[in-house]
């Protein structure tokens, strides 16, 4: 029997149901419109959620506490040890505490211009208004945001923000806020509405008359394939940037569950606009096998320098002032060392490609602390990034205080993902998308501290009312498995699994993952062209073709087995690559993150085409990876008038 | 350089185990330890044996899941520091290094260096958290909290939950990681409602699972790789005996 997918959308028929009236009503009117659940009902629904991540973990604590039975399920051992940890920088929200001029409107408006017009308004909207909330939230659960001596919250500015807006905690935001979501979610499962399966994996979703109505999992300790069902699946299983390999992304980020549900059905939005961060360490050799990010919060402090002169090899302190060039200050006066970060991180790559790189293999540029140590002291640096100083030394073995560190982008965050509409629904009814593994906010580039934000939005405040509206029209079905639907998944989940192991090749997974993370690094990183992006559509495919008859899977399915399950990430990484690099060459403009080099104004900055691309590109897929089916849907954009972005 | 190294090889939970030696070569000094263990188990791979299994997410020290004990010392030699942000530059041509999974009742072995550390989740469980059910909060500056608790809040709140104290601790104690979540929450005016209930049940389920206790051997915060100090085991205890003189509240602090 064969598996079933979702019904394919119509043509032209891609509607993100946002609702209609003045932007800042937008989302009380969807409340009102929502139907709800009685509270004594609630208990019979089953949400699958999928991902403790900040918008899993705030999702599953939230359903849970307002009394749905929710199962979560996450590969780590533990929900707390989601990548979203790793966030350094901080979080936005749009408090105006500064009295600085910020409001809802002023985020929304650098959210859309930030975005360079690929966002949707509405969802944006909501996005800025949501905000505040989360900052509440997250203080009444003991999260230990910066302070002030008085006692109330510190803030700072942030990438591409001229107002004070970001909340932080130390360099560890990210881990603070999941934390929080953590304690959260544990109560829950203390209270008995949340049951959690750590070390579990989703490998595939289930669909039963063209709804989402399940998962198929590995235990990933005992090789179990399990069926769970439940009357709506969330997924918020993070982004997709390691499908570059190297990237600032946790080891075991990967596509899988967005990847198999784009093949049950789901659209998949925007999938070639990636992020490129400029604050990087760079690569240090063959053996690397992440690269961490160095908040750009140290640009507030740092100035990004190269030598004028190409080939110059003195040692910085040897490099007089006025023979060194502070590129980012010179085009950019009025943002300087905080230009966006795709702005900055194609700087960066073009003093390199000129030459003027630094360090071992030309691959970096300074970012100095000289002048900010000269007018603050090297105390007060210590104080807001210590511990960034602290990890740069454990990894390069060198003092920041004293020597300029050295900086090159990475890849970094993925804007694109599932597409979805207001209400965070994919086009498979009940399936939601939340955090980095939906499109809906950031369009083409998204700015610093915001992915959070957008994170616990989902989480917390969106989730839980458009799942009840959703559920609130299905009948409860139960978690019975025993639906032939769920066998048949299972089956082939499980011939999945032997297929890897059957391969028994002689090349690791690694080596697989590193190639493709050549290609498309090379081929569609920070600048792409036509040539490019069709070699990497001959040699993705050449790749997959190896991988399925060169690799070796030791060991069996039955045991905690750590080739394996990268045997089968890698293998959706590479077809969800081919899809990406589609995109991007189907985008023959340059917006945000992407930028292709035959669209470029005189002084190289991206140049966007509103008439033919103010879209999102939402791709279906056919049962061919190299012929996906794109559709549109339009952006309009009424509250924030198109124009070139200049930070100048 | 050239290292040798000692790995603790066990199939499974239950299984037998035992060290097996294996010789790292050209290792350069930029590498992190786990990326020296990449190259050897790239190695084991090509020649058919399998590698070996240790856990690891974010390299950055962040995560938590990271950690196993090399000589005697869980996460090496370098304080401070998780094993995954330890670089090869602290160790010289030559070394013999032993490594073996964390060695705690609490935390059976499951493969190789992979332990089961979910006992840590149910010590949060029991009371590790401030109820406060999303939409509830008051605006976040309504709320003051002085500075310098906040700082002090952080201290105790930049725990990865790794487990290193535990493994460190002659008793296989858990007071460390659970002195740390009880200050950090008990440090802000938010968390004082909960404040008796939430030491005594956290202690009480720490108690529950495998963990030893607590004869101030001092070695969980010389291994801990976020220097999480002991002074807030002494909090802990001053609390427990504050506890103690209150009567518990409501039946379940883990309510809906
Ligand atoms: C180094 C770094 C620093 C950053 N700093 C900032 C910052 O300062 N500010 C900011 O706003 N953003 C920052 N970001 C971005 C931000 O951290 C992420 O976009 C965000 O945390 C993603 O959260 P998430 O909940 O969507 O997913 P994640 O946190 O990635 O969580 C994914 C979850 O899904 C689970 N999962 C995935 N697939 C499966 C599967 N198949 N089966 C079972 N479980 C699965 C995982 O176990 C995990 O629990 C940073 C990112 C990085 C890499
Ligand atoms: S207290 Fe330190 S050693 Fe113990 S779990 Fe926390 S971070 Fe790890
Ligand atoms: S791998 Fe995350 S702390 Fe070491």
């Amino acid at each position: 029997m064969s598996t079933e997918t979702a019904v394919r959308p119509r043509e032209g028929a891609l509607d993100a149901r946002v609702p209609p009236g003045p932007i800042e009503r937008k989302w009380e009117r969807r409340r009102f419109e929502m139907k709800l659940v009685n509270p004594a009902n609630r208990r019979k629904y089953t949400i699958l959620v999928v991902g403790t991540g900040l918008a899993g973990g705030a999702g599953a604590a939230s359903l849970g506490e307002l009394g749905y039975n929710v199962k979560c399920f996450s590969y780590h051992d533990s929900p707390r040890r989601a990548h979203s940890i790793s966030a350094q920088g901080g979080i936005n929200a749009a408090k105006n505490y500064r009295n600085d001029g910020d409001s809802v409107f002023r985020l929304f408006y650098d959210t859309v211009k930030g975005g360079d017009f690929r966002a949707r308004e509405g969802n944006v909207y909501r996005l800025a208004e949501l905000s505040g909330n989360i900052i509440d939230q997250c203080v009444a659960q003991g999260v230990p945001f910066a302070r002030e001596y008085g006692g109330l919250l510190d803030t700072r500015s942030f990438g591409g923000a001229l107002v004070s807006r970001t909340f932080y905690a130390r360099g560890q935001t990210g881990q603070q806020l999941l934390l929080g979501a953590y304690q959260a979610l544990e109560r829950q499962i203390a209270a008995g509405t949340v049951r959690m399966f750590p070390r579990t994996e989703m490998l595939d979703l289930v669909v039963v008359d063209g709804r989402a109505r399940g998962i198929v999992t590995r235990n990933l300790v005992t090789g179990a394939i399990e069926a769970h069902a439940g009357d709506a699946v969330v997924l918020a299983t993070g982004g997709y940037a390691n499908v570059f390999y190297l990237s600032t992304n946790a080891k075991a980020s990967n596509a899988t569950a967005i990847w198999r549900a784009h093949r049950r059905g789901a659209l998949f939005a925007n999938p070639c606009y990636t992020q490129i961060h400029p604050t990087c360490i760079p690569v240090s050799g063959e053996h690397q096998s992440k690269l961490t990010l160095m908040s750009e919060s140290l640009r507030n402090d740092g100035r990004v320098w190269v030598p004028k002169r190409a080939g110059d090899t003195r040692p910085p302190d040897r490099i007089p002032e006025a023979e060194r060039d502070y590129y980012l200050e010179r085009k950019y006066p009025s943002y300087g060392n905080l230009a966006p970060r795709d702005i900055s991180s194609r700087a960066a790559k073009e003093v390199c490609d000129q030459g003027r790189g630094v360090g071992p293999g030309g691959r970096g540029v300074y970012l100095d602390f000289a002048d900010a140590i000269a007018r603050f002291g090297e105390d007060k640096i210590r104080e807001r990034y210590g511990n960034l100083f602290d990890m740069y030394e454990r990894i390069t073995g060198e003092n920041g205080y004293k020597v300029p560190m050295r900086i090159y982008p990475a890849a970094h965050y993925v804007m694109g993902g599932l597409w979805v509409d207001y209400d965070l629904m994919s086009t498979i009814p009940g399936l939601f998308v939340g955090g980095e593994a939906n499109f809906s906010d950031h369009g083409a580039n998204r700015l610093g501290a915001s992915a959070l934000m957008q994170g616990l939005a989902d989480g917390y405040f969106i989730l839980p009312y458009t799942l009840g509206h959703y559920l609130a029209q299905v009948t409860p079905a139960g978690d019975d498995t025993r639906v032939p639907a769920f066998d048949a998944v299972r089956r082939e989940v499980q011939d999945g699994v032997r297929r890897l192991l059957a391969v028994g090749g002689s090349r690791s997974v690694d080596s697989f993952h590193r190639d493709l993370g050549r290609v498309m690094w090379e081929l569609c990183g920070m600048a792409r062209n036509d040539a490019g992006l069709r070699k990497a559509l001959a040699e993705i495919p050449a790749l997959r073709e190896d991988f399925w008859r060169n690799v070796r899977v030791l060991e069996s399915g039955e045991e905690l087995n750590q080739s394996l399950e990268k045997a089968g990430r890698v293998a959706d990484f590479l077809e969800l690559a081919e899809l990406l690099v589609l995109d991007a060459l189907h985008r023959t403009e340059s917006c945000g993150g992407h930028f292709r080099e035959e669209s470029q104004t005189e002084d190289g900055e991206a140049r966007r085409d509103d008439e033919r691309f103010a879209y999102v590109a939402a791709w279906e897929y056919t049962g061919t990876l190299s012929q996906p089916r794109l559709h549109k849907e339009p952006l309009a954009f009424e509250h924030v008038h198109l124009a070139t972005r200049s930070y100048k | 350089m050239n290292l040798t190294l000692k790995v603790w090889r066990q199939k499974g939970a239950g299984a037998p185990g035992r060290f097996v030696t294996y010789e790292a070569r050209d290792v350069s000094p930029a590498t992190s330890f786990l990326e020296m263990l990449d190259a050897v188990n790239e190695g084991l791979i090509a020649r058919g044996e399998a590698p070996i299994a240790f856990e690891h997410d974010c390299r950055e020290g962040i995560c938590g899941s990271c950690g196993f004990v090399i000589n005697g010392v869980p996460h090496g030699p370098r304080r401070g520091t998780t094993v995954c942000q330890l670089h090869m530059r602290v160790f010289e041509d030559g070394d013999v290094l032993t490594l073996e999974p964390w060695r705690a009742r609490a935390f059976p072995i499951l493969k190789d260096l992979v332990v089961d550390r979910s006992a840590l989740d149910r010590i949060i469980q029991a009371g590790g958290f401030i109820s406060a059910p999303t939409g509830s909060a008051p605006d976040a500056n309504a709320i003051l909290a002085p500075k310098e608790d906040a700082e002090r809040a952080f201290d105790a709140a930049a725990c990865i939950g790794c487990g290193a104290c535990v493994a460190a601790c002659p008793n296989a104690s858990a007071m460390l990681f659970t002195a740390a979540k009880v200050s950090h929450l008990g440090l802000f005016p938010q968390g004082q409602p909960e404040r008796w209930d939430r030491a005594r049940d956290m202690v009480r389920a720490m108690d529950g699972e495998a963990f030893g206790s607590c004869t101030n051997m001092r070695e969980c915060e010389a291994a801990c790789p976020k220097e999480i100090s002991i002074a807030f085991i002494a909090r802990l205890n001053r609390d427990l005996v504050k506890a103690s003189f209150r009567p518990r509240r409501a039946a379940a602090a883990a309510g809906v």
